[in-house]
Formats: C-alpha cells, structure tokens, sequence
C-alpha cells in the first residue's frame, strides 16, 4: 500500500440514506466520476437504514459502511433517529456521518452536531449545484479525509 | 457557511505545537474566500484554557470550528478531544485532526470519540497547503457550522 495507508484496498463503502429518487440519481452519478473507487449503498428510509447497519433480516449479507449520507426527513424513522441510533452504538459511532438535508433550521443544525453528526450540508435547490456538491463531498471525505477502519 | 450567514469571521483554534505547521496553516487560511480569525494554542493545556476562557483567555471567543494537533505537549490532543466532547457547552463545536500520525489506531479512537473528520498532514509544504485549503473550503463553504451558543448558554 502507498503512502496513503487509511484509504482500504477495497472500494469505499457509501451508505446513502435518501428517499428522494432525483437526489439518489445524481448522487450516484456524482459517485461514479471515481478518483477512487467506491460503491454505493443505497436505502430509502430509516428503518432501513437501521436494518442495513446492523444487519438485520434481508441486509444480513450487508456491508459495513465506511461512511453515511444521511438526509434527515425521511420515512418511518426520521434521519435524527438514525443518527442517534449510530453515534450511540460502540460498533457503528465511528462511521462518519455526514447530514445532506434541505433542511436549514437552526434547530437542526444544533440537534444534530449535539448528536455527533460529523458534518451538516444543506442542500443547494438547483439539480447542477448539487452535483457539484456532492462531487466536492466526494473529494474531500475520499481523497482528503482518512476514514475509521474497524474490522468486518 | 459564508460570512453573510453569520455576519462576522468565522473563529479558529488551531491547536498545534510546531511553529512551521502553525505558518503554513496561517498563510492558507489567509488566502480563504472566508474571513476568518486564527486563535493559536501550543499545547493542550492551553487549549481547554481557551475553550473554557480561564486566565487571560476570559474574553477568548467561542471557536466555530477547532483544528486539532494529536501529539502536542503538557496535555496531547486525545485528551482535548475528550474533554471537548464530554462538554456539554462545547460538543457541538466541530473538531477537525490535524496530524502527521497515520496509525490506525489514532484514526479509529478519534471517530470512536466524535472527532468530527481525521486529516493527516502531508510533510511536503505544497500539499500541507493544498490540503489546508481543501479543510478550510469544505468547512467554510460546504458545510453549516453550529449556530453560535445563545447569550445565556454561554454565560453558563
């Protein structure tokens, strides 16, 4: 392995929690312009989310995520919750997670910060600047960032 | 984040000990889009004195954002990071590693304690640069930073 020791041999795992079709598409295409590899894990709602990371039922075979785009309004089990569920579980707090919401309430920039979340995006409104978004996400955690390895 | 949100620099703690690394980061800083003022702690005592305004830090402002050296004198940087995140004033506040360490080990127990992203510091000066800038655009511009605590919470 070369100098950059954190990056895994294996493609980066993404878990993206989004129930809003048009965001998972470009989020995926965003995605795949791959300086470094990656693969794309996506749910669409909370509970989900939660079955996926401690892999449960139909996610028993999942992967762990090295990091997570969690959206805050969401179905069933909002974002909020899953965050808590995350950053108070010892097996899973030290997967980063990132909140990518429409959302720019105080409130719940606060509670989430409160709660852990690694970083708070809003957002843009306009389809070409959320690609642009989630492509400079992409850089800084995957090629900037050193991300947590904890076993399988 | 931008500085109209907020309406005044964004404040910095940088929380390093070696005075060619505390240079770079000021020049890269300087050339950011975003005002920004740096408030500079050598060691980790230092550090908490800041974040909790004792001595002649009483009127030290409430960083919005901490960059944090692991292996720093008197009190190292795992130990900050610690405290911070078990302050419930300022937990909030993100916490961005800035080290030459790549052990794995450092980067696990800094996530497991709510680090809020892990960076190692290349040693060649231009990409120390490059990668401060890339620390300083993703935070400032990508990002929504906690709002500032409220007058009464941070009179606590």
């Amino acid at each position: 392995m070369s100098d950059d020791a954190s990056r895994p041999a294996r493609p980066v795992q993404i878990l993206l929690v989004e129930d809003n079709p048009a965001d998972v598409r470009l989020t995926l295409e965003a995605f795949r312009e791959n300086d470094v590899a990656n693969a794309l894990h996506v749910v669409n709602d909370g509970h989900e989310a939660i079955a996926f990371l401690r892999r449960q039922g139909p996610y028993k075979d999942a992967v762990r995520p090295d990091i997570v785009l969690l959206d805050l309004n969401l179905p069933k089990v909002n974002g909020h919750e899953v965050l808590a569920a995350i950053k108070t579980d010892e097996q899973l707090k030290h997967i980063p997670v990132l909140i990518l919401t429409t959302s720019q309430a105080e409130e719940d920039i606060m509670r989430t910060y409160e709660l852990q979340a690694n970083c708070y995006i809003p957002k843009p409104v306009h389809l070409d600047d959320f690609v642009t978004l989630v492509k400079y996400i992409r850089y800084f955690w995957l090629s900037i960032v050193r991300l947590p390895q904890r076993g399988p | 984040m931008t500085t109209e949100d907020i309406g005044r620099p964004v404040e910095i703690l940088l929380v390093e000990d070696n005075p060619g690394d505390v240079r770079l980061t000021k020049e890269a800083l300087k050339e950011s889009k975003v005002l920004n003022n740096l408030v500079v702690a050598e060691d980790g005592e230092e550090a908490i004195k800041v974040l909790r305004r004792e001595g002649e830090y009483a009127d030290a402002a409430r960083p919005d954002i901490i960059f944090l050296d692991l292996n720093l004198p008197r009190k190292d940087g795992r130990e900050v990071l610690a405290e911070i995140k078990q302050d419930a004033e300022l937990r909030r506040i993100p916490v961005v590693i800035l080290t030459t360490s790549k052990a794995e080990e450092d980067i696990l127990r800094t996530y497991d304690l709510h680090a809020n992203c892990y960076i190692t510091k290349p040693i060649d000066m231009e990409q120390f640069i490059k990668v401060v800038k890339a620390t300083e655009n993703f935070w400032f511009t990508i990002v929504k930073l906690p709002p500032a605590l409220t007058a009464a919470e941070d009179g606590a």
